[in-house]
This record gives structure tokens, sequence and C-alpha cells, in this order.
């Protein structure tokens, strides 16, 4: 391998795991900052469901930046729904099979809503949405005036946000004893899933002479892959074992992961991200991809509203504040482009974890609020300014 | 000779994994018109950007000479110091602006901290008189044609004193009358002591104008040519072009046409609300089997809104007639019934409207028909690298693997991209608009190569052209259109260049 080659391979690999890399550094910083506290048990566990209601609106924001728009209404669209939900559920006194599905369905409808005039009138997102912003903080206010915070029981729904998923196997006392096993069994399987899936990627590109990353980088990549979900696991399994959100927020990544590389939708959304004029001559329907993509991200803004609220038992008129800017700010750390058509799913769930542990991190270390602002900020561009200079390196 | 205004000397340039340029020399005298052509890829633009400095001192090999001094631009700003005003084919003027304003924009006229508005439009014009352009200074850019545009973007040059003008394909966006406007100004400009360097794929213009021409092949300067001393002649420039001597560029068809019409268009016209004008007026014309038919007419004559408002309407146009599609009454509501039905459309604007440049090859390829490589809306990843490699090697897109991004390819192979992905949806009539805009001698023969091909096979062509020779080379009839009309039909035998322009004239 010629030096050239090292580089262009090393800068490559830079730019796709840059984030992992500054996910390792802030973590390891916190553990030392709080003597080990930020990894315990207890913390991986809470830092990964405060993720979870943010990361499922950053995968949603991901697919809406791609197509070169934005939504900032998702925030108290979240908060809405969620006090809609505990409405539902503690004052109408309607079943949870009942709820889930209908808040859902109106995060879908409230997506479609702020898309119609962006796709049929070609309005700005930025103005649709931002006009939704205000409407909905507006009945979010409404539907909490009379009652202030309202509190949800529902033990399934509160489940979601706080429960874990059950342990089959008897507490042993000498067979690891303390530890969640099916978390664990899980982890193994998304291990040897996750080789698999890469050697056989890997295989199938080299029988087609695509570009593939040398034998030791892949060997340190699948490692780092390895030791990571290893250790999350283990972390996990030492406290409840693996949290509701947490399986959630994995199965809306993998799904949408999946949607947008291996599927005619997902190709029809990067193609119109990437250059809306040529995928309207391409036969595809720009309207109608711009109401997927936003009737998308409205099913996930009720998600994150029911995770969120679930994981407070309660919904206040606060709910949701800010959640648009967390998403957009996630989505952009997790390498999505501006310009459309570029930004993966996986990157912006680490954005999300990026942006959650350094919120965490920081409350663990007792840094004021203020502060937590500037540092969130910096951090912020700093990761955009990382990826714009490696994608500028790569030719 | 008269002494060199410029002088660069055994220039080399490296881009990871490519040698853009490799000891090109070059030399201008002063007071000439020097022509550089080369093929796509020969490594002109690349020569441009290190004379004007967009590639800074230092990131190359070899010496600059500037009427005689060593020159070291950090960019573009220290080139036009000292009298270099490059002119590029995407032009640099802000489109919302008034003539005037962009004339003097970056070099305002000043009194105090504010801008002196009377003395600006003054300057402006007088130097839109002396590039004999006649538009109110005040009118904006939007409304003014390609044409005017780049005479504005000479006339910027001319208030910064240029010495040395380089222009970049100046006519290859530009009618034949525009194109003659802006090459006898400049040699206009020669009298007046400015050097020109003209970068340009028309042979002709450069035989025309040229006192010196440059080849440029792979990054090495293969010729210098005198055109006062008889040096210069199509066959001559082509040969050192391309390394080799193409007798017929235009390869000739045997199979005969069927009498079958595939499509016939009736009392066809369009309306477009957002221009607020009529854009069509009863176009009749028919295609056959195995046929192809070329639509001839200058830029903004209707070439483009007919195969757009065909190709099921993106723009929005109220439309009038009727059109039959393989024996049915048809109106394509949106590209995608045209495509589903059989009709394919290659934009003239490839990069603009036609690919994803970000995107790689075989995701290009495939994309206005991805059903045919997936199932329940999954895309079989196999068959779509299969089918692309097929793509690939059937139009020889010249590419390590169908991985590559677009934006990495040259003009050509982008082109026979562009292609691959209509053949891809398997279409019975394809129109094809600019096949060749901006690509190379060697490029355009596969091209037309590929077309023979295809008609051979039964599919028929609507091929909508600018240039001449191409449009007599190729078509099996020709059609001519004139502000939205078709002006008349011309056979092959019977037509001739002199007849087209007639015709699109009228």
């Amino acid at each position: 391998m010629t030096k050239l080659d090292l580089r262009n391979a090393l800068s490559k690999n830079l730019r796709d795991y840059g984030m992992y890399i500054a996910l390792m550094v802030i973590m390891t910083f916190f553990t030392i900052a709080t003597n080990g506290l930020f990894l315990s048990s207890r913390n991986i566990a809470d830092l990964m469901n405060q993720t979870g209601y943010i990361a499922v609106l950053a995968v949603g924001m991901t697919l809406v930046i791609v197509i070169r728009h934005i939504d900032l209404s998702v925030g108290y669209l979240a908060g809405f729904l969620g006090a809609l939900a505990a409405i539902g559920l503690t004052e109408l006194h309607l079943p949870v099979y009942l709820v889930l599905p209908a808040v859902l369905l109106l995060g879908v409808a409230a997506g479609l809503l702020t898309s119609l005039p962006v796709a049929k009138l070609g309005i700005p997102s930025f103005v649709a949405s931002l006009a939704g912003w205000l409407v909905y903080r507006g009945l979010l206010l409404l539907s909490t005036t009379g009652t202030g915070t309202i509190n949800i029981s529902d033990p399934f729904f509160v489940a979601l946000g706080n429960g874990s998923i059950p342990d089959v196997f008897p507490p042993d006392t000498t067979f690891l004893p303390g530890l969640h096993k099916v978390t664990l069994l899980l982890g193994l399987l998304a291990i040897v899933w996750f080789i698999v899936a890469d050697l056989r990627s890997r295989k199938q590109k080299k029988l087609y002479n695509f570009d593939v990353i040398p034998t030791d980088m892949l060997v340190l990549k699948l490692a780092l892959i390895s030791v990571a979900i290893a250790f999350i696991t283990w972390k996990l399994a030492g406290y409840n074992g693996l949290g509701w959100t947490v399986v959630i927020m994995l199965v809306v990544v993998a799904v949408y992961d999946w949607m947008s590389r291996h599927t005619t939708l997902g190709r029809h959304i990067y193609a119109v991200g990437g250059n809306p004029e040529a995928a309207e001559l391409s036969g595809i329907s720009v309207s109608k991809i711009t109401f997927t993509v936003f009737g998308s991200i409205g099913f996930l803004a009720a998600l994150s509203g029911i995770l969120f609220s679930s994981r407070l038992q309660s919904a206040g008129p606060t709910g949701g504040t800010l959640f648009e800017m967390d998403a957009i700010a996630a989505a952009y750390i997790g390498g999505v482009s501006a310009a459309g058509g570029v930004g993966k799913i996986t990157g912006s769930m680490v954005g999300a974890l990026v942006y959650m542990s350094l919120r965490n991190g920081m409350n663990l270390m007792g840094v004021d609020e203020s502060l937590q602002y500037v540092v969130r900020g910096a951090v912020l561009v700093l990761a955009v300014i990382f990826d714009v200079s490696t994608r500028r390196g790569k030719r | 000779m008269r002494s060199p205004i410029l002088e660069m000397r055994s220039i080399s340039k490296e881009f990871p994994g490519v040698k853009a340029l490799d000891h090109v020399s070059f030399q201008v005298a002063e007071g000439e018109v020097h022509c550089l052509v080369g093929e796509n890829g020969a490594g002109k633009s690349t020569l441009m950007k290190v004379l004007s400095g967009v590639h800074p001192h230092g990131s190359y090999e070899g010496d600059i000479l500037f009427r005689g001094d060593k020159m070291s631009f950090r960019g573009i700003a220290d080139s036009e110091r000292v009298g270099i005003a490059i002119i590029y084919q995407e032009l640099a003027l802000f489109p919302e602006l008034s003539v005037y304003e962009n004339i003097l924009m970056g070099q305002e006229i000043t009194s105090g901290v504010t801008i002196d508005w009377n003395e600006t439009i003054k300057k402006a014009t007088q130097a839109l008189k002396r590039v004999r352009l006649d538009v109110n200074p005040e009118a904006l850019i939007k409304d003014l044609g390609i044409g005017q545009r780049q005479l504005v973007e000479i006339a910027k040059a001319l208030c910064k004193d240029v010495k040395l003008l380089i222009l970049d394909e100046p006519t290859a966006a530009l009618n034949e009358d525009d194109a003659e406007n802006l090459l006898s100004l400049i040699l206009d400009l020669k009298k007046n002591g400015i050097t020109s360097v003209l970068i340009s794929h028309r042979l002709k213009e450069v035989i025309e104008i040229a006192d010196t021409v440059t080849v440029l092949r792979d990054g090495r300067t293969i010729c210098t040519l005198d055109a006062h001393k008889g040096e210069v002649s199509e066959a001559v420039l082509i040969k050192n072009m391309v390394g080799r001597e193409i007798n017929n560029i235009y390869p000739s068809r045997t199979y005969p046409v069927s009498d079958r019409v595939v499509l016939a268009v009736k009392n066809w016209s369009a309306y477009s609300p957002k221009l607020g004008r009529s854009i069509l007026k009863d176009v009749n014309f028919s295609l056959r089997k195995g046929e192809i038919i070329g639509i001839a007419g200058l830029m903004g004559s209707g070439r483009t809104e007919l195969a757009k408002s065909l190709f099921g309407n993106p723009d929005g146009y109220e439309i009038d007639g009727g059109l039959t599609f393989l024996d049915k009454e048809v109106r394509f509501r949106n590209p995608g019934e045209a495509i589903r039905a059989g009709l394919a459309y290659a934009t003239e604007d490839r990069k603009g409207n036609g690919l994803v440049l970000i995107q790689d090859i075989k995701a290009n390829i495939t994309l206005a028909n991805l059903g045919r490589i997936s199932r329940r809306g999954v895309i079989d990843e196999n068959a779509e690298v299969k089918q692309a490699n097929e793509y690939k090697s059937a139009l020889n897109i010249k590419t390590p693997s169908v991985e590559q991004s677009v934006v990495n390819l040259s003009g050509g192979n982008q082109q026979k991209v562009s292609i691959a992905k209509w053949l891809f949806v398997e279409p019975r009539v394809l129109i094809l608009d600019e096949p060749s805009r901006g690509i190379d001698v060697g490029a355009k023969y596969e091209i037309y190569t590929i077309m023979n091909r295809l008609v051979e096979q039964g599919m028929s062509i609507i091929m909508i052209s600018s240039e001449l020779p191409e449009i007599l080379g190729m078509s099996d009839r020709i059609y001519v259109v004139s502000a939205g009309r078709i002006a008349g039909e011309l056979s092959r035998a019977e037509a001739d260049q002199e007849k087209i322009m007639h015709l699109a004239l009228s």
C-alpha cells in the first residue's frame, strides 16, 4: 500500500468513524471528570433512555434535511401529542392500546399538514414549520392550562420510558450474578450479526472490485464496534437491563437505516435531496417524497412525545421545548449536509448520543446550565467544521 | 514573432491520482487571438486555473511570466490586478442586480463612503458601448439573454483595464448570431490592443478567428500552430486533438426505417403561465420506428420546451393538442407516466437537471427505473451492480468502478451515464437534448455509434441539437423550430446548413 492510498483510506474512514471516536473521547473525559460515575451502569442506562426521544426525532430530521428542508414544529408537536396522550389516558380513561396508535396517527397527520404548503405551493419549510411551532406551542399550553401537569399512571405507558425488557432466565447466584442475561445475549447476537453483515458486504464489494477498507483497518473497526456493544450491554445488564426506550430507538434506527439504503423509497429520498429537478425528470414525484418525509417526522415526533411523557410519567406545559433544535444539532453532528442528499441515519443516532452525553456528563459534573449551552454550541460547530473539512479533503 | 505577453513554462499540476498537467508550455504573443483547443480532460481548464490563481502559486510546478515578470498568484484577485481576466462558461453575475451594478461589482466608484451611482452608470454605459451591447444599464441581469450576459461579463473585465482576456467556451451556449457578434467583438478588442485566449470546442470559429492555436492532449502541449502560415485546418486540429484521424465522425446506418409511426404530435400548443407567454404554437410532427429525427433551431426557439411538454410536462405548461404514442391517444401528466409508457428524455443540462452528481454511477443509471431491480420496494443490490456494469461496458463508460461518484467523471462520461440511465428504462422513444454538448470528438463518435445501434434495435430517437453538422450527419429527417413553430421539414437528402439556418431564422 502506498503512502497516498493509506492517507486516502485514513481520511475517508476518519470521516465515517470520526463521530464514534469523538463519542469515545467525550465519554472518557466525563468518566475521568466524574471519577467513574459517568460510566456506572445506572448512568449509562439513564443516558440511553434520555437519548431515545431525541434520537428518534433526529432520525426523522435527517431525512427532512436530506431533502433540503427543515421542520421546526416537531418539538412542540411532540410536547402537544404527549399531552394529548396524557389527557386520553388520565382524564378520558381511554385504553392505552387505543391512545398510542391514535397519537401516532395524529403525528403523521400533523406532519402532512406542515408539508402541504411546502409540497404544493413551494412555501419554504422554515416558514411553514415555524407556523407549526407557534400553533403547537399554543395548543400545548391550551391543553394543559386547566390541569397544569397531567400525571400518567398507566403501567404499560410508563414502562415505555422507564421499564426494561424482561429477563427470561432465572436469577442465578453462581453464573454472572446480578446481570440481566437476555440483555447480554442480545448484545452478543448484535456483535455476531454486525461482524457477519460487514464481512458479507465486504466480500460482495470485493467481488465487484469496489473499494474496500484495508484488512487491518477492518479488524480494528470490527474490534472497536464489538467492544463498544459489549461494553454498553454489560453496563446495561448491570442495571435493569435493556430499556424499552432503547429497544424502540434501535428499532427505529434499524428500520430507517435499512429503508434509506436498501429500498426504492430511500433511493428516491436521497435523489430528491441530491438534485430535485433531476429526480422529477426521472419520474419521481418530489411532492410525494416531501409528504412522505414530513409524515414520517410527524410520526416520530409523536413517538418522541410518548417516550418523553412516559419517562416523566406526566405531561406539562413546557414539554418538547427545544427538542427540534436538539434533533437538528444531533443530525448535523452526525454528518448530515445542509446542501441536501447526504446524511446517514446511524450518524444521526450517534450525533444524538454525543449531544446527550454532553448534557448528561456536564450535569453529573455539576456544570452550570448556562455554561452547558456554550459547550454544546462549541461542540456542534466543531463537529460541522470537522465534517466539512474531511469532506473537502476527500476528492 | 512579437514579444510574448504571457509565458507559461513547463507547468505541471497533480491531483491525487491524476497528473492533470505535464510540463505544459504555453506562450501568448501580445495583441493576438490565441485559441486553446483539446478534448475534455486535456487540461485546458486546469491550465487556466493555474494562470488565474485559482490553483495558487506553490500548488503547481513551473513558472508564469506575464509581460516579462515572474508571477506568483495566490488567488484570482492577484491575477486580476495585473490585468488578466477570465470569463467562465458559468457566468458569475448577480441575476437580481442591474447591469451597471454588475459591471462595477468589486470596483465600485465611491465618494466618501457611499457609492457614486451617477459616475457608476456613466462608466458602465461606456463599457457597454465598447462591447456594443445595446441594453438599458438599469435592466436586471435575469431579464437578459445568455449572449447579452456574456457581453456584460466582458464589459466588466474591460472596466478593470484588462490586458489579457481569457474566454472559456464563450460561444457554447450562444446561438449563431450571438456567437458571430462575440467573435467580431474579440477581433475589435484585438485592434485596441487586448490579447485574448479563447478556449473552444467549435473548431470552425477557431479557424475563423485565431492567429495562433495551441493544442493540448492528456495534459501535454501537442503543438502550437500559426494560422497565418496556413497551418490551421479542421482536419489538422482534430488529428492533433485526438491523435488519430477521424474520417467520418458520423457513422452510417444501413438498417431501413419502418413505416410504423410510433409518435405523432398534432396541433400541439403550449402556454407558460410562469413566463406569461405562449411558447409552442401548432406543432405537428411524427416519428417512425427505427428513425432518428433531428430538431434544429436556435436556442430559445422552443425545442427543449417541446420535449418537456411531451415528456409529462414538469414545468406546468397549459397544453392544447393531441399526442399519439404507440397507437394510443395520450397526455402524460408527469414524467413518471411518460417513462412507464416508454418515452424517455435525456436533458440538455446533465449537471443541472440530468444527474444526481453526488451519487455514484450505478445509482444514477438505475434511478428512473428502480422497479426493474427491486422487488416489493427493496433493491436487489447485486442485480443493480450487474446491470450497471453491463451498461458501463456497452457504452464504454471510462471509470474504475460503477461505485464512482458521477461528479468525478469527465463531461463525455457523464453524458454516457445520462444516456445509460435512459436506456435502463427500456424506452421505445428516446429524446436526446443536445447529446454532444461540451464533450470531445472521441466521445461524440461513440455516442453517435450508440444512437445508430439503438435505432437498429427498433428504438426511435428525437435528437435536439444546436450543432448543424450533427443534425445533418445523424438525422433521417429534420424539423426546424423557430419561435415555437415548426418552420419546416427537410429530408436528409435535401437538407444543408444554409437551408436549416434559413428556416431557423424565419
